[in-house]
């Protein structure tokens, strides 16, 4: 593996520290500059003003893979007999259209194209779970070591963008940003606010109406936020959860022949089963997605 | 598990991507599978109809072929009725046509027995009247006797 050993708590923490970009912070030696970050402290430092390049690099691989097929898919469709990877496509169409007609009931172009992004995309990015974990962080430790003159253990590479809280949390916020796009413009901005005050405690008389009024919107405020939220957690949750074990099996591998035979029978049993969480995820997040944009369209 | 720019990256890279299906994917893609489904509806419309259409031809094949077996039996029953008709009426002519023929000769037998027994009484007569005449030379006076002659003559 490597000529200094490391202990299984770096081996884990190396494999849950992304490859950061970011500003220095004050107080260092290269204070104020921008750079990549060669340990995980530093990389802690570098707060807000930082970016995750193993996330976005997968994330827009995932994604432009995702893009390239369905595309050539959508330029050969035709009405004739469809083959091969066009029937494949054609199938998660009609079953992304049936998702979204059973659960959306609003007229909305952009509703199924975007049920279809999540639920490919996410599935994509939720498999390279499924690359064992040492892969690509070894290949591009050697990359880095061979061709940028990188210090040993100090390339991080975390291949699954959906472990990465930024990633699901930036999704999650921008389905939430639409479902309050058009919660205003369907709702109005009174109707919206009626729904956040007047609801779910009603009362005839004026008074003790006003009363409920902050009750309400305390209420209906939280499971506002926890949309977003529960979104963005409930991805990131089962995906660290699933990579972590497979972090924990891979240590296996290093602690005899006994050991490393069993790490290979568990890594294939969790693959095979992580293969129905990555795409029930997927499928989780579209399908809140589409009930959510429904919920901003109706009125009641 | 740091919170950082990359939430902002995330964001625009999932704008853009739904866009992009939104814009060149999904579209042509739902297009074609409308389409299809369209054809397909179609297509089982026209071999219903083919079907439906196909069962008429056939009724009306079973109807004709009928229709045609009734005239024909028409025409052979009117046929036989006409010949026997034939029949009888070229009988009814024949004995007609003999009996006219059978009468016509009677009557000329007839007339030909009268004419020849007019012949044979005239000869006899004269016959007669020469033997006669030939007895008598001797005897009688020719115009003495006429009037006994004219009178056996019509006797005869």
């Amino acid at each position: 593996m490597s000529s200094e050993a490391i202990s299984s708590a770096d081996y884990i923490k190396h494999h849950l520290t992304n490859w950061t970009y970011g500003q220095f912070p004050e107080g260092t030696e290269n204070a104020g500059q921008w750079g990549f970050a060669h340990t995980a402290a530093e990389a802690k430092s570098m707060g807000f003003m930082a970016i995750h390049v193993d996330t976005m690099l997968w994330s827009i691989v995932t994604g432009l893979i995702f893009i390239y097929f369905f595309s050539k898919a959508a330029k050969r469709a035709s009405a004739g007999i469809p083959t091969g990877f066009q029937n494949f496509v054609e199938m998660i169409v009609e079953f992304i259209d049936t998702s979204v007609r059973g659960s959306f009931t609003a007229k909305n172009d952009m509703v199924a194209p975007l049920a279809m992004t999540v639920f490919i995309w996410i599935f994509l990015m939720n498999f390279m779970d499924l690359i064992p974990v040492d892969w690509i962080p070894k290949a591009s430790e050697w990359i880095g070591m061979t061709f940028f003159g990188a210090q040993e253990h100090h390339v991080y590479m975390k291949v699954v963008p959906s472990t990465d809280p930024n990633a699901t949390i930036g999704m999650a916020f921008s389905v939430f940003f639409l479902v309050l796009f058009y919660s205003f413009k369907n709702k109005g901005i009174s109707g919206f606010t009626a729904e956040l005050t007047l609801m779910p405690f009603q009362s005839n008389n004026k008074v003790v109406q006003g009363l409920f009024i902050p009750v309400n919107f305390v209420l209906e405020f939280v499971s506002l936020i926890a949309k977003p939220i529960s979104l963005a957690l409930r991805l990131f949750g089962n995906m660290y959860a699933g990579e972590m074990i497979f972090i924990l099996i891979a240590i296996m591998f290093n602690a005899g022949l006994v050991m490393a035979t069993l790490g290979g029978v568990l890594q294939l049993g969790w693959a095979i089963f992580h293969i129905l969480i990555i795409t029930l995820q997927a499928f989780i997040f579209m399908t809140l997605t589409i009930v959510y944009l429904d919920m901003a369209h109706s009125d009641h | 598990m740091n919170i950082n720019l990359t939430l902002f990256g995330q964001s625009i890279t999932f704008i853009f991507f739904v866009i992009f299906v939104m814009k060149y994917v999904w579209p042509p893609l739902v297009a074609a599978l409308e389409e299809r489904k369209a054809k397909i509806a179609d297509g089982l419309a026209a071999a219903e109809k083919g079907k439906h259409d196909g069962e008429l031809a056939k009724q009306r094949v079973l109807d004709t072929l009928k229709e045609a077996k009734e005239k024909a039996q028409d025409i052979i029953n009117q046929a036989e009725k006409r010949a026997s008709e034939i029949v009888e009426e070229s009988k009814d002519n024949a004995r007609v046509e003999g009996e006219r023929i059978l009468a016509a000769a009677n009557a000329e037998i007839e007339q030909e027995v009268n004419r020849a027994r007019e012949h044979l009484r005239g000869q006899v007569v004269t016959l007669a009247v020469a033997g006669a005449g030939k007895v008598l030379k001797r005897e009688i006076d020719e115009k003495a006797n006429d009037d006994l002659l004219q009178d056996l003559v019509a006797q005869l």
